[in-house]
């Protein structure tokens, strides 16, 4: 049930947004995350906005598995 | 946004599984608290990669599973009353009461409806204004500020026939309550990253702190797993308990105020009961006393007659962890996804359910 998927925002009008969802269109309330901006990345579960999707974050855990992948070790 | 690439992927749980092998001296038993956990797992084929004193088990991590027999009867009876449409999200369809379930009430005929976001039901409402519509407001605190902004919503639009009968629960108490009894012996936690998200984590820092047990948010690929269950199990072999982080893309230290604030403002801490487990302190949600309104049970109170949940199940074992699916006597015989006895056969998260699924490979040997 606490299913969430990420989404990206297209375009925002007042509390509802357009968001794009593996290449579906939904629209999404942003109630619960009020500050979201056209092109951010969110979490959506059961038709809201929950979470920003911070790609820094992202990028650094794929920055992990990189250098995993080459190094066959975890920095400390 | 980032995508991992799938070599890196290979390498790394390769990666996370050898150190797993090596660092594991002793048995462990680590619990995943959320369903959506449970399924990853099972899909990912975890289990088997993990070396045999290191043993995963399900908590209650599924709002589904939690809710009580007595909250679908209540549910049922509302049902069968004239002028009302429940709402609800799918998953509650075939969860058993003591006699019927919502499916069977909606085949003879009760007005209920799917609805993916809580939000459809205020068009519902506006479009039968001489009905009373119900939403079945369950889920942990993922998903109350959902039904919380919707009861705002609702109030800013001067909705008058929505309702909701209201059953979330917190996470967080029902954790305390396993341990505090001491009838769980579990030695780490995998938190559920979608809860957290609006949580934070700090909720969870009395398992470090007051119970020395490692916990770890995580997030829901395969990768994520792993790395979760390394972390917990070097924590464990050197003795440290921490409360980690590994889902910082999404959780944040603070959650997310904003809805904790919406949620806060719409519902109070209770008492409530889950499915198995009874009881538990301040683990429930109920509707502050400017929101009652929105209470069905205030606006119709009915009278539903107590009855006992199907006896053979054992779902409160399974969903403390002190039995797995298999060593129920109904497992897979009388009870099945398609003719679920116990709720926890129900959702696609529940852990019967996941198991019947995908987890054959143990349960026939
Ligand atoms: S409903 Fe599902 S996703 Fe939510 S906690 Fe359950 S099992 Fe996790
Ligand atoms: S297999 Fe069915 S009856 Fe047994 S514990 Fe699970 S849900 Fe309950």
């Amino acid at each position: 049930m606490c299913l969430a998927v990420p989404a990206q925002i297209i375009s925002r009008d007042e509390m509802l947004a357009l968001v794009d969802m593996d290449g579906i269109q939904r629209s999404v309330s942003v109630m619960l995350l009020p500050d979201v901006k056209q092109g951010d990345f969110v979490l959506v579960h059961a038709g809201f906005a929950m979470q920003l999707i911070d790609e820094k974050e992202a990028e650094f855990t794929m920055g992990l598995l990189k250098e995993l992948a080459e190094h066959g070790s975890l920095p400390e | 946004m980032a995508v991992y690439p799938n070599d890196h992927i290979q390498k790394a749980a390769a990666f996370f599984t050898k150190e797993i092998d090596r660092l594991s001296k002793r048995p462990v038993r680590l619990m995943e608290v959320c369903g959506t956990h449970t399924v990853a797992i099972f899909k990912a084929g975890i289990r088997n990669l993990l070396p045999e004193q290191v043993e995963l088990v399900s908590g209650p991590g599924c709002p589904v599973c939690v809710t009580p027999s007595s909250y679908l009867d209540t549910a049922i009876a509302y049902s069968r009353q004239k002028g009302v449409i429940i709402t609800t999200f799918g998953d509650m369809l075939r969860v058993p009461g003591a006699k019927s379930t919502l499916s069977e009430q909606r085949a003879a005929g009760a007005d209920i409806r799917i609805v993916y976001s809580p939000l459809e039901c205020i068009d519902i409402a506006k479009n039968n204004p001489m009905k009373k519509v119900v939403f079945l407001a369950v889920g942990f605190e993922t998903t109350a500020p959902v039904a919380a902004a919707t009861i705002i919503a609702a109030e800013n639009a001067s909705v008058k026939n929505f309702f909701v009968l209201s059953a979330h629960k917190r996470v967080p108490p029902a954790l305390k309550m396993l341990l505090a009894n001491g009838d769980v012996n579990v030695d780490g936690f995998l938190l559920p990253g979608h809860v957290c998200a609006i949580t934070g984590e700090s909720p969870y820092h009395f398992l470090a702190e007051q119970y020395h047990i490692p916990a770890v948010v995580t997030g829901f690929s395969a990768i994520d797993i792993l790395q979760a269950i390394y972390t917990l199990v070097k924590q464990i072999e050197t003795g440290e308990a921490l409360v980690g982080n590994q889902y910082k893309q999404v959780v944040k230290p603070e959650g997310n105020p904003h809805a904790s604030r919406i949620l806060d403002q719409v519902y109070g801490k209770a008492d409530a009961v889950w499915r198995g487990l009874g009881k538990i302190a301040n683990s429930g949600l109920e509707l502050r006393s400017n929101y009652t309104s929105f209470d069905i049970t205030n606006d119709m109170p009915i009278d539903v007659p107590n009855q006992p949940e199907h006896s053979a199940c054992r779902c409160g074992e399974v969903l403390r962890g002190k039995i797995t699916p298999r060593e129920c006597l109904l497992f897979g015989k009388t009870c099945t996804p398609e003719q679920p006895v116990g709720a926890c056969m129900v959702s696609v998260e529940g852990t019967c359910a996941a198991w019947h699924r995908y987890g054959t490979w143990r349960w026939q040997g």
